[in-house]
């Protein structure tokens, strides 16, 4: 069976120390058995590394920033599609989904460009700062957490917690609080990082597992691939890590996925407690940047995000490789400065 | 004042200085500005191309182009050894 | 070369970071005309700077909202916030409309008189109505709103000693799950305050309580706290229901729609966060709809939105004074209004757009006013195209609160005139002159004059 062409664009081409989703999505959609895919890159900066990667993008461009709005990315995707012809979008970043999410239908009825993402309010319900209510609507342990505004209501978290807690700000940052003293110092540190509210949850102790999944919307999950950091980075990213053997991780992962009817990538964080107890602890919308790894163990999910974004059928995955691991590693492309020029100029390359 | 030697100016308007690695983008007159300054125009002949080639005043051009060349020097594209 | 136009030079540093020039067109397209008048004519028949409303973005809104909720509920009243906008113009558009007033001082209580709205069609909220504010309210049979004990005990008194009647209803504030909680205004919903204040009124034969009101903020970015607001009041509503048979006339929501301006340190822009007017009437008529007031007892649901309906009906046309290079190499350019005109330039990221076409060039400036005073900001950092002396630009969504908490300081206030459903200018506010100053100031015999 000869593979179809169709055109996809990515955005996260920045593959740094801390890095972005969209090479390895790309490198997964490359490896398509079913699709032979044109790649065309969407970066915000001229020096993310996949611009340069001419082997994996096929054409770039750049787009503004979220902060621009939503007209202005229109106008931009306008100008790109009558170039491109895009058939499926696949944003990587979590501060450009809201306005991806807002425009997936305009971008399907006016241009025929499909995605597949969560829904405005699955985006919003998995929010940090009300990822415990997700819990509880859908049936996962989260550590029991609470937004606070003031210092002052340290003090009365006794009642509620025990010590240790976690201390994090709204969007990023997370400090472990031994005391009340140690808490109060945290919660002045972050605020003034990331403003109001922090969240305060319960410390669990335990390992850390992660779970890259895909679910349909419909309530399946159509795939779930379990790793463990093996080794991490001073920023906290996973350097190596390996797929594990855990029904039990999976099957959590199910119901998630089923029960908030998840509809695209993600990431599910959790942490498993001393006593065997899985608390989800986080749930980025989208693929991380280790979701290549799902493709070395059997599961492309990139690949089956796109044929349900094109409306087809998707049979769930059953099955992956445990003990695969990847191991990332950094690699000095030698780039002439008149492609720096183009992308930097022209806005293209 | 005096463009630093070996600055890369092409027709698009991207500037690269190759002694400090940095890049710059310029619109068409200040690409020109640049050009006259790499055939060491003093500042009233360039004023004199300015006021020739368009249609404004000596004292628009001479307010511009000495706010222009304030940028060139804060860039380090342009250095005051005569 | 020569077929070149002039465009004042120009270099930028290419940054790794991003490149504005592509993509983010839109914010700077040239806004030459507001609606079919030409900005330069405005300029040259009322000066600059200039405040313009539209009379049609004003309808539009108006009847938008209207029907946001009127196709949710059975009964709905606007009340015009006239805070958010009192010049009579603006507000008589709203009256024609049909919306109702809205007051929060015995000033606007009278310009509301003033412009014919009937005394029992205007709402008086606020904190501060003194016994004669009250007594007139009374008189006209207005909808008094009470805020504190202090109110409440001085109406009381004053209806015996009068022997008359007044319709009232209690400010309830209450956790609505966001943050900062309005907790300065009204009788507190948690702590069991407004139950006591209800049943202080129920208690007073010369009060009729006639309804409930509630204001849970300003520039609210969560449809789902109004859903909140409404339970609350219809929790009380039914237990005043259950306690003395007495089924309430309406539910007041009061205000804080958010309008598409865009909040400074928010990353997105506002136009892309802010709920729509579909999403507050859903979370408001289905929370009340819902609830265990009966279908035949519904009560009439009463809305104060003011910045929603407003902000984006009216503009700011200016000038370019001056632009300058700062010490540390930024552009600065100077306007011909500030924050002397643009209050809300200290919250809002105000959208400025050039007035006349430009090339694809743009660069990072700081956006000052003209006022001699370094506060005099309004917008710390923007990406606009090479401004020069004397361009004109527009700024947009400036309807609300600007045109009543501006100030006359170092500067003079200008004219503001508004566009009609024809398209046809009209003044309706005269620009201040020095005489206008002056017929408020007294000079004492001995310092009516130097001699220098």
């Amino acid at each position: 069976m000869s593979k179809r062409k169709i055109t996809v664009a990515v955005t996260g081409l920045n593959n740094i120390d801390s890095p972005g989703p969209g090479v390895p999505v790309i490198r997964a959609l490359k490896e398509s058995l079913l699709f032979d895919v044109r790649i065309v890159g969407l970066s915000y900066e001229s020096l993310e590394p996949g611009l340069y990667m001419h082997d994996l993008v096929d054409k770039s461009y750049q787009v503004p920033l979220p902060s621009a709005g939503i007209s202005s990315l229109l106008e931009r995707l306008h100008y790109i599609n009558e170039k491109e012809e895009i058939d499926v979008i696949i944003p990587n970043f979590d501060a450009e989904l809201h306005n991806f999410i807002k425009l997936e239908k305009q971008l399907r009825s006016d241009f025929g460009i499909a995605s597949f993402l969560p829904t405005s309010e699955q985006f919003e319900s998995r929010h940090k700062s009300v990822l415990y209510e997700f819990g509880e609507a859908n049936d996962v342990k989260v550590p029991f957490s609470k937004m606070i505004f003031s210092a002052s209501e340290i003090e009365g978290l006794k009642k509620e917690f025990t010590y240790p807690l976690v201390i994090k700000g709204k969007y990023y940052d997370a400090s472990v609080a031994a005391t009340p003293e140690q808490a109060v110092n945290y919660f002045h540190k972050i605020s003034a990082k990331w403003g109001l509210p922090i969240i305060v949850q319960q410390f669990v102790s335990g390992n850390e597992v992660n779970v890259t999944a895909l679910g349909d919307g419909k309530g399946n999950c159509i795939g779930a691939v379990p790793m463990r950091k093996l080794y991490i980075t001073d920023k906290g990213k996973a350097w190596a890590g390996i797929s594990l053997d855990d029904e039990k991780l999976i099957e959590i992962s199910n119901r998630v996925i089923g029960n908030s009817k998840w509809r695209g990538g993600c990431e599910l964080e959790f942490i498993k407690s001393n006593e065997g107890e899985y608390y989800l602890l986080e749930m980025n919308p989208r693929f991380p940047a280790w979701v290549y790894l799902a493709v070395g163990c059997g599961q492309n999910h990139p690949e089956a995000l796109v044929q349900m974004a094109l409306g087809e059928k998707v049979v769930p995955f059953t099955d992956y490789e445990r003990g695969k691991l990847f191991i990332r590693y950094s690699f000095d492309q030698i780039v002439n400065l008149s492609e720096f020029e183009k992308i930097s100029t022209l806005g293209e390359l | 004042m005096q463009l630093n030697k070996n600055i890369a100016i092409s027709d698009s308007g991207f500037i690269f200085n190759p002694s400090t690695g940095d890049s710059f983008s310029t619109n068409p007159v200040g690409l020109e500005i640049i050009r006259l300054l790499r055939e060491n125009k003093k500042k009233d002949a360039i004023i004199k191309e300015l006021t020739g080639r368009f249609s404004i005043d000596d004292s628009t051009a001479e307010k511009d182009l000495s706010d222009f060349l304030l940028v060139l020097r804060n860039y380090q594209l342009l250095n005051d050894h005569e | 070369m020569s077929n070149l136009t002039y465009e004042r030079p120009f270099i930028q540093k290419l940054n790794t970071g991003t490149m504005n020039k592509f993509g983010t067109r839109t914010e700077y397209a040239p806004v030459t005309h507001l609606e079919s008048v030409p900005v330069k004519r405005i300029v040259a028949d009322y000066g600059s700077p200039c405040f313009v409303i539209s009379e049609r973005q004003i309808r539009k809104n108006y009847q938008d909202a209207v029907r946001a909720f009127k196709t949710r509920y059975p009964k709905v009243q606007f009340a015009w916030s006239y805070k958010t906008n009192y010049l009579d113009a603006v507000c008589n558009i709203f009256h024609q409309e049909g919306s109702w007033a809205e007051v929060v001082s015995i000033f606007e209580y009278r310009k509301a008189l003033n412009n014919g709205v009937p005394g029992n069609k205007i709402i008086f909220n606020g904190p501060d109505k003194s016994a004669a504010d009250l007594e007139l309210a009374v008189d006209n049979n207005s909808l008094i709103h009470i805020d504190h004990f202090d109110e409440l005990y001085e109406l009381a008194a004053l209806l015996q000693a009068s022997k008359k009647k007044a319709r009232v209803a209690i400010r309830v504030n209450m956790d609505t799950g966001v943050y900062p909680m309005w907790d300065r205004f009204g009788f507190n919903y948690e702590n069991g305050q407004a139950w006591n204040a209800i049943t202080k009124i129920m208690s007073q034969q010369e009060m009729e309580l006639v309804g409930l009101h509630c204001h849970i903020g300003t520039y609210m970015l969560s449809a789902a706290a109004y859903g909140t607001a409404a339970w609350k009041l219809c929790d009380l509503a039914v237990n005043i229901k259950t306690k003395w048979n007495k089924s309430l006339q309406y539910l007041d929501l009061g205000g804080g729609f958010a309008s598409a301006n865009t909040l400074k340190g928010s990353y997105l822009q506002g136009a892309d966060v802010i709920p729509s007017i579909d999403d507050y009437a859903e979370a408001i008529t289905s929370t009340i709809l819902n609830s265990a007031i009966r279908q035949n007892e519904l009560p009439m649901l009463i809305l104060e939105t003011g910045r929603a309906l407003v902000d984006d009906a009216a503009w700011l046309v200016g000038s370019v004074v001056a632009t300058k290079r700062l010490s540390d190499g930024r552009r600065a350019t100077i306007m011909d209004f500030g924050v002397n005109l643009l209050f809300t330039a200290f919250w809002y990221n105000h959208k400025v757009s050039p007035a006349q076409e430009f090339s694809h060039h743009t660069e990072d400036m700081v956006l000052y006013g003209p006022l001699c005073m370094n506060i005099d900001v309004i917008r710390d950092s923007v990406n606009l195209p090479l401004l020069n002396k004397g361009d004109h630009v527009v700024v947009h969504k400036v309807g609300a609160y600007n045109m009543t908490q501006w100030m006359q300081f170092i500067q003079m206030r200008p004219k503001i005139i508004i566009i009609d459903m024809e398209g046809k200018t009209h003044i309706v506010r005269e620009s201040e002159s020095l005489e206008t100053m002056l017929r408020y100031e007294k000079r004492p015999d001995h310092l009516s004059q130097s001699s220098l």
